[in-house]
C-alpha cells in the first residue's frame, strides 16, 4: 500500500531547504513595489499579482504532488484540507483553517491567522484597493486547475484593510474530466 | 533553496530492483495528450515514426485505463465506458508485462503520465517511477526557462534521468 497521506507539511517544510523568512518577506514587497509602479493602477497591480500567483500555482502543484506523497482528495473538503493543512504549512510554514462551508460542500473560506507575507507592510492612503496577498489567490486557483478543478478564488478579509484575519473563498466552478485529446479520423 | 542543478534530491532513490541492462525506452505525456519527453535508451525495432507511435502508446493508456477501472469489482465508482473520467475516478493500473518487455505507469494527480518500457523481468518501478516525478520537479518544474505544456529540452533534465535508469538497470 502507498503511504498514507500526510495531515499535516511540518514534516515536509522542515526537509525541504528554505529561504530566510525576511528575505521573503522583503522580495515580496519589493515585487509589489516595483508593480505598482510600472502599472501604476492598483487594479492593474492585482490582476498582475493574480496572473504571477497562476503560474506559479501551476508549477507549484507538481512539487507539492511529489514531496506531500498525496495520491488522490475523494472530494473538494478534502481538497481544502490538504491545501490548509499541507500546502500553506510546506510553502509557507503557516498552517490555515477552513471554515464556512456551504450547503452542497463547493464553496468554503481558508483562513490564515498569521501571513509571513506582510510583515512590515503598512498600505498607504493610495493604495487602498490593493490586495496585497493576491499572489496567493492565484496560486491556489492555479494550483487547483491543474487537478482539473476550476476555481474562483477571492479575498474576503485583508488585515492589512482592518479585518481581524485573512480569509480566502475559494468556490469550486466544475470539475474537467479527462479527455482524449485526438480525433479517431486521423 | 534549491536551485536546479542543486545537489541533491530528496528522497533519496529507492534501491534498484533489477538485473541486467534493461531499460528500453521513457515517455512523459501531459494531460493533454502532448509527448513531453521521448527517450530512447535500447530499441532496436522501430515500426511507425515517432508521432504515431506516441499517439499510440497514449491511446493505449488512455483505453487500458478506462477498461481497467470498468472491470474494478471493489470500487463502484468506475464511470461509464468511452464516458471521460474525473480524475481521480476509477482505479488504475501501474504495469503490464508481456513476454518481451514491461510497461510501468504512473499517472499524477496534475495529469502528467509517467512511461517506462523495460526487460520484463524487472521488478516493481513504482517507487522508480516517483523518483522520476521528483527529477521532473526539481529540473523541469522548477526551471525558470521551461514553458509548462511545450517540450522538455533541458540538458540537465536528461542527463540526470540517464544517469538514473542505467543505475537501475
Amino acid at each position: 500500500m502507498a503511504p498514507a497521506a500526510p495531515r499535516s507539511g511540518e514534516a515536509i517544510f522542515s526537509s525541504v531547504d528554505r529561504v530566510n523568512a525576511e528575505l521573503f518577506t522583503l522580495t515580496y514587497g519589493a515585487i509589489v513595489r516595483q508593480l505598482l509602479n510600472d502599472l501604476e493602477e492598483v487594479e492593474e497591480v492585482n490582476k498582475q499579482l493574480d496572473q504571477m500567483g497562476y503560474n506559479i500555482g501551476i508549477r507549484l502543484i507538481d512539487e507539492f504532488l511529489a514531496k506531500s506523497n498525496v495520491s488522490r482528495c475523494v472530494d473538494f473538503k478534502e481538497t481544502a484540507d490538504m491545501i490548509a493543512k499541507v500546502g500553506f504549512k510546506m510553502f509557507l510554514g503557516v498552517t490555515a483553517s477552513v471554515t464556512k462551508w456551504d450547503a452542497d460542500g463547493s464553496c468554503c473560506s481558508i483562513v490564515l491567522e498569521e501571513n509571513p507575507l506582510v510583515d512590515f507592510v503598512e498600505l498607504p492612503d493610495t493604495c487602498q484597493g490593493l490586495y496585497y496577498c493576491n499572489i496567493l489567490s492565484g496560486v491556489i486557483r492555479g494550483a487547483l486547475e491543474m487537478v482539473a478543478m476550476k476555481t474562483e478564488v477571492t479575498w474576503i478579509r485583508d488585515m492589512l484593510r482592518g479585518d481581524d484575519a485573512y480569509e480566502l473563498q475559494v468556490k469550486l466552478l466544475s470539475q474537467l474530466p479527462e479527455e482524449y485529446p485526438y480525433k479517431d479520423d486521423e | 533553496m534549491q536551485f536546479f542543478g542543486g545537489s541533491e534530491i530528496s528522497p533519496s532513490p529507492p534501491v534498484p530492483t533489477a538485473t541486467a541492462n534493461n531499460a528500453h525506452m521513457m515517455y512523459i505525456f501531459n494531460r493533454n495528450g502532448v509527448c513531453l519527453l521521448y527517450r530512447e535508451w535500447n530499441r532496436p525495432l522501430h515500426t511507425l515514426n515517432a508521432q504515431q507511435d506516441h499517439k499510440l502508446m497514449f491511446g493505449l493508456l488512455f483505453s487500458l485505463k478506462s477498461l481497467t477501472a470498468k472491470m474494478d469489482p471493489i470500487n463502484a465508482e468506475k464511470g461509464n465506458l468511452g464516458i471521460p473520467q474525473l480524475p481521480g475516478q476509477g482505479c488504475s493500473f501501474h504495469s503490464f508485462r508481456t513476454n518481451t518487455y514491461k510497461l510501468s505507469f504512473m499517472e499524477t494527480p496534475s495529469g502528467i503520465k509517467f512511461i517506462l518500457i523495460t526487460n520484463p523481468r524487472t521488478g516493481d518501478l513504482r517507487e522508480t517511477l516517483k523518483y522520476i516525478y521528483n527529477l521532473y520537479v526539481e529540473y523541469v518544474a522548477k526551471n525558470a526557462l521551461y514553458t509548462p505544456g511545450t517540450l522538455i529540452r533541458c540538458e540537465l533534465f536528461n542527463t540526470a534521468l540517464d544517469q538514473y535508469v542505467r543505475s537501475i538497470a
